[in-house]
């Protein structure tokens, strides 16, 4: 088990020390993500005044549409000169390797949330700190379920000739639970009287979605990735 | 589990991928302290094989046997004893020299990381650029960095896609001399290559591959030539030029 979690430490600190290095993936995604909600704020604020409801949608879009092109520039990365190869050749435990690229790929959308978040708070006048503990942890709830489900596919599709188009197709449909808890889940904490019961609920049911993804993920990722 | 062995053999190895055929029936061996090359034609299946006696790639049909065992009884245990030379290299560019050998070497349980990743950087020639970042490295760094990193676990099965590939005639030559060192301490070591050169001097047995065919296995040493210009390149003069040369007493 030390060595399950080390050597997921170990693919997860070299993750983040190539983008500390390059800085492509963490920007391009903030800058996306920021995109999207400014497009949707021209769109859904009339004088000043953003339609009901809609701050914890736009929220989780963006976050979707982010992850997505997250996961696709971190597998790019791995496909450039075959590293994923050299992965799977040592014999370390390929749900290892999984657990690493996964963390690697949390870790970041975690960095872009830090930032989308307060921004649709601004621009939509949502209330993001009533429960600022509990938003977070709904937030890296939804986080782990959508990226655990993301990783594996993004891994699968690396060799694919159409992988930029494979990848949402697949992963969408498979992660609409997980938004639709989170989506939920966040316009709960948003009310002007948090339904903090309600919110609870659907933070359950993500934790429950996140084992679920992540366990078949674990099961089905080494006879995914051998050829 | 401890897998240890010394000698490889494929037996009937076939591979298709989807409806086309990239291998068909190839049986051959090799044993510890042998150099075995492959030859053939680009798209002859010399890849495809490497992946297989890799690991990488199941066969369709038939078996690899390292010594007494084979990649699904031995799994991981078995890929510790596996060092794969890429045509892709498998380095990060984002990472120095030094980090992208200290990641692999922990990947695989390499004990003494420190020391090993030191070893491999005077080996590759690269010890005064150990902390430049290998995005800046020519392919001829990259070559060698690639092929001790590839070693750093002390592999028993050497695998090697056309490594000499970009290297200069010094370089070409310090890599046949690192190769008869890993022969001398009794590697098994596979090479898919086109030099026929290096073939001549390095090869212990020769494997030429055709259209997934075996074409000829265990090629005798001063036949290799032949061997390439009858199965690889018929148009082609193996003393490097594109016209055959024309026979003797013939005119212009």
């Amino acid at each position: 088990m030390t060595m399950f979690f080390r050597v997921a430490g170990l693919v997860m600190r070299k993750d983040l020390t190539v983008e500390v290095r390059s800085r492509e993936i963490v920007y391009t995604t903030i800058f996306f993500a920021v995109s999207c909600v400014l497009v949707f704020a021209f769109a859904l604020v009339k004088d000043g005044r953003p339609l009901e409801d809609a701050a914890a949608g736009i929220m989780w879009i963006s976050v979707a549409f982010a992850g997505t092109l997250a996961l696709g520039r971190t597998f790019e990365r791995e496909r450039h000169s075959e590293t994923l190869r050299a992965l799977m050749l040592a014999p370390a435990s390929r749900p290892a390797l999984y657990v690493g690229k996964l963390l690697g790929v949390v870790l970041l959308l975690l960095i872009v949330e830090a930032i989308l978040v307060p921004l649709v708070g601004l621009l939509f006048h949502a209330p993001i700190w009533n429960c600022p503990f509990r938003l977070a942890t709904l937030l890296l709830l939804g986080t782990v379920g959508f990226s655990a489900v993301g990783t594996l596919f993004a891994a699968m599709l690396v060799r694919a000739r159409s992988r930029d188009v494979m990848l949402p197709i697949l992963l969408y449909p498979i992660t609409i639970p997980v938004i639709i808890a989170g989506v939920r889940g966040t316009a709960a904490l948003f009310e002007p009287v948090p339904a903090v019961d309600l919110a609870d609920m659907w933070m359950a049911l993500l934790a429950f979605f996140d084992i679920v993804f992540v366990t078949l993920a674990l099961w089905t990722f080494e006879p995914l990735m051998t050829e | 589990m401890n897998v240890d062995f010394t000698e490889v053999s494929v037996r009937d190895v076939s591979r298709h991928y989807g409806r086309r055929r990239a291998l068909a029936r190839v049986s051959l061996e090799c044993r510890s302290g042998e150099v075995l090359g492959l030859l053939g034609p680009n798209g002859a299946g010399k890849s495809t094989l490497l992946s297989i006696l890799a690991t990488l790639l199941a066969p369709s049909s038939g078996e690899v046997r390292y010594g007494a065992t084979t990649a699904k009884e031995a799994g991981a245990a078995l890929r510790s004893r596996l060092g794969f030379l890429s045509h892709d290299l498998h380095l990060y560019p984002e990472l120095t020299a030094r980090e992208n050998l200290q990641f692999f070497a922990r990947l695989y349980g390499v004990p003494a990381v420190g020391a090993c990743v030191a070893d491999a950087l005077e080996l590759a020639g690269l010890a005064p650029r150990a902390d430049d970042l290998v995005a800046g490295f020519s392919r001829g760094m990259r070559q060698r960095l690639a092929l001790e990193r590839a070693l750093l676990h002390q592999p028993r099965l050497v695998l090697l896609d056309e490594p000499f590939t970009g290297l200069d005639d010094a370089s070409v030559a310090a890599l046949v001399d690192r190769l008869c060192g890993l022969r001398r301490q009794g590697r098994i070591i596979v090479v898919v290559t086109h030099d026929l050169d290096v073939a001549e001097r390095l090869l212990d047995k020769v494997a030429v591959l055709k259209d997934g065919r075996l074409a000829a296995f265990d090629v005798a040493h001063g036949r290799i030539r032949e061997h390439y210009r009858a199965h690889v390149a018929p148009g082609r003069n193996p003393e490097g030029g594109l016209v055959p040369p024309k026979p003797e007493g013939e005119g212009g």
